[in-house]
């Protein structure tokens, strides 16, 4: 209806300037115009009827499949993102629980080493001192015998001089024995 | 004189009979006129944005298959979300639809063109295919259970006899409205721009020395609405497409 009242107005300034003048094939408004009918939708019929057979057939199922390539396209890629994530994780995991192992092995076997160079040294310590106690003992023993044989030259000596002695004082001559018996009983 | 016809609005939807001579069949004259010369430039047009879009499958797509994809993604989400899953047996149907009328309009906006959607007998037609394939569709599917359309569940008895007549008339109105409605919106737009468009040449020829400027009025008007028809152009077509998948939906979906 708004196209009608335009059309109106567009008759009378058309009409103003003579436009239809010479228009005397027909009156009818072209749109409308039932001869002209039949030829169009003759042709719309073949022109539309072929456009959708070549959608159908041809055009649509090309630009479908690649949006479906691309569409499965991304799904496989974000797929295997998931995936290489999952085996990431799976990895660090791994590498975490070998990290405790390796912390655990090392610390065992500084302790193991720890507890075998205390029990070494104990052992070395151990015979170290008794053979030291051995060694004072034999050392203890020699010092006893010496001594022992010190004092026993030490009466000679008294005897020795004591005669020595009586000789020089007296001018007369006492045996050994004699003055190893004074000397004894002195003591 | 010559200048007097360019100035008719209505000389541009006459149509020039027998390009390639006349052809009759039957007696009914179906010459290959300027008309059908457009619908098969739009048919050749959609063919080659569609192949050369398609040329290259690249997984990143270049301009043209980008447009060609968001072309075919657009009425394929539209017919989604009006008539869901079964609704895409139809796709190619309401594709064609939708890039036909699209560039019936868009071809008619450039001068000297001829706009076949301005032709009342044309976006009938199509409107009485989509209807054709509705009832078709839906009596095939449902059988007696289309009927279920006319009548919308949890209305009164009392006034359903009344729900169901008007649900008739407006179902029978269908084809009508949908027609006519892109046809008088191709027809108007093109008739005002032509008028604003003649303005121009009547204003500078007609008038003199100074008030020759005031041609200025109407280009400004020409330039303002230029932009306007092709936005009509494409909302025609969306509309036309939408409108298509709705019915389509009632013949799938029968009940309310």
């Amino acid at each position: 209806m708004n196209a009608f009242d335009i059309y109106m107005a567009a008759a009378a300034v058309a009409d103003e300037h003579g436009g239809h003048a010479n228009d005397s094939v027909n009156s009818v408004f072209p749109p409308l115009d039932a001869s002209t009918f039949a030829s169009q939708l003759f042709w719309l019929f073949i022109f539309f009827g072929l456009l959708l057979f070549l959608l159908a057939k041809v055009l649509l199922p090309r630009l479908g499949g690649i949006l479906e390539e691309r569409s499965n396209r991304i799904a496989d890629d974000l797929d295997s993102a998931a995936r290489m994530q999952r085996e990431a994780e799976s990895a660090e995991l791994a590498y975490e629980q070998s990290l405790k192992d390796a912390r655990a092995k090392a610390h065992n076997v500084a302790e193991t080493t720890r507890a075998s160079i205390n029990a070494e040294i104990e052992a070395e310590m151990k015979t170290s001192e008794l053979e030291m106690a051995e060694h004072m003992e034999i050392a203890e023993a020699k010092i006893r015998k010496l001594r022992e044989k010190a004092l026993a030259n030490v009466d000679g000596i008294a005897a020795d001089t004591a005669k020595a002695l009586v000789e020089k004082l007296f001018t007369g001559k006492i045996t050994s024995a004699a003055a190893a018996k004074a000397v004894k009983a002195q003591n | 004189m010559a200048e007097a016809t360019k100035l008719d609005p209505i000389k541009q939807f006459e149509l020039h009979d027998a390009l390639f001579g006349d052809f009759h069949i039957a007696g009914y004259d179906l010459s290959f006129t300027n008309s059908a010369l457009m619908m098969g430039v739009a048919v050749i047009l959609i063919s080659l944005f569609l192949l050369m879009g398609t040329s290259k499958r690249s997984l990143v797509p270049g301009r043209l298959q980008s447009i060609a994809e968001i072309s075919y993604e657009f009425v394929a989400d539209m017919i989604h979300s009006t008539s869901g899953r079964d609704g895409m047996k139809f796709f190619p149907f309401i594709y064609a639809l939708f890039m036909f009328i699209l560039f019936a309009n868009i071809l008619g906006l450039i001068p000297f063109f001829f706009t076949t959607t301005s032709h009342i007998i044309v976006t009938f037609a199509l409107a009485m295919s989509v209807m054709t394939t509705v009832l078709v569709v839906g009596i095939f599917k449902n059988g007696f259970g289309f009927l279920k359309l006319f009548v919308p569940s949890g209305v009164p008895i009392v006034i359903l006899p009344l729900v169901v007549l008007l649900e008739i008339i407006s179902f029978l109105s269908r084809p009508f409205s949908h027609g006519i409605r892109l046809w008088a919106n191709m027809l108007a737009g093109h008739i005002m721009l032509k008028l604003f468009a003649g303005f121009i040449i009547m204003m500078w020829a007609g008038l003199g020395g100074v008030a020759k400027i005031g041609a200025i009025a109407p280009f400004v008007m020409v330039i303002a609405l230029t932009p306007l028809e092709i936005l009509v152009a494409f909302l025609q077509a969306y509309v036309f497409a939408i409108l298509t998948s709705v019915y389509i939906n009632d013949a799938l979906h029968p009940g309310h």
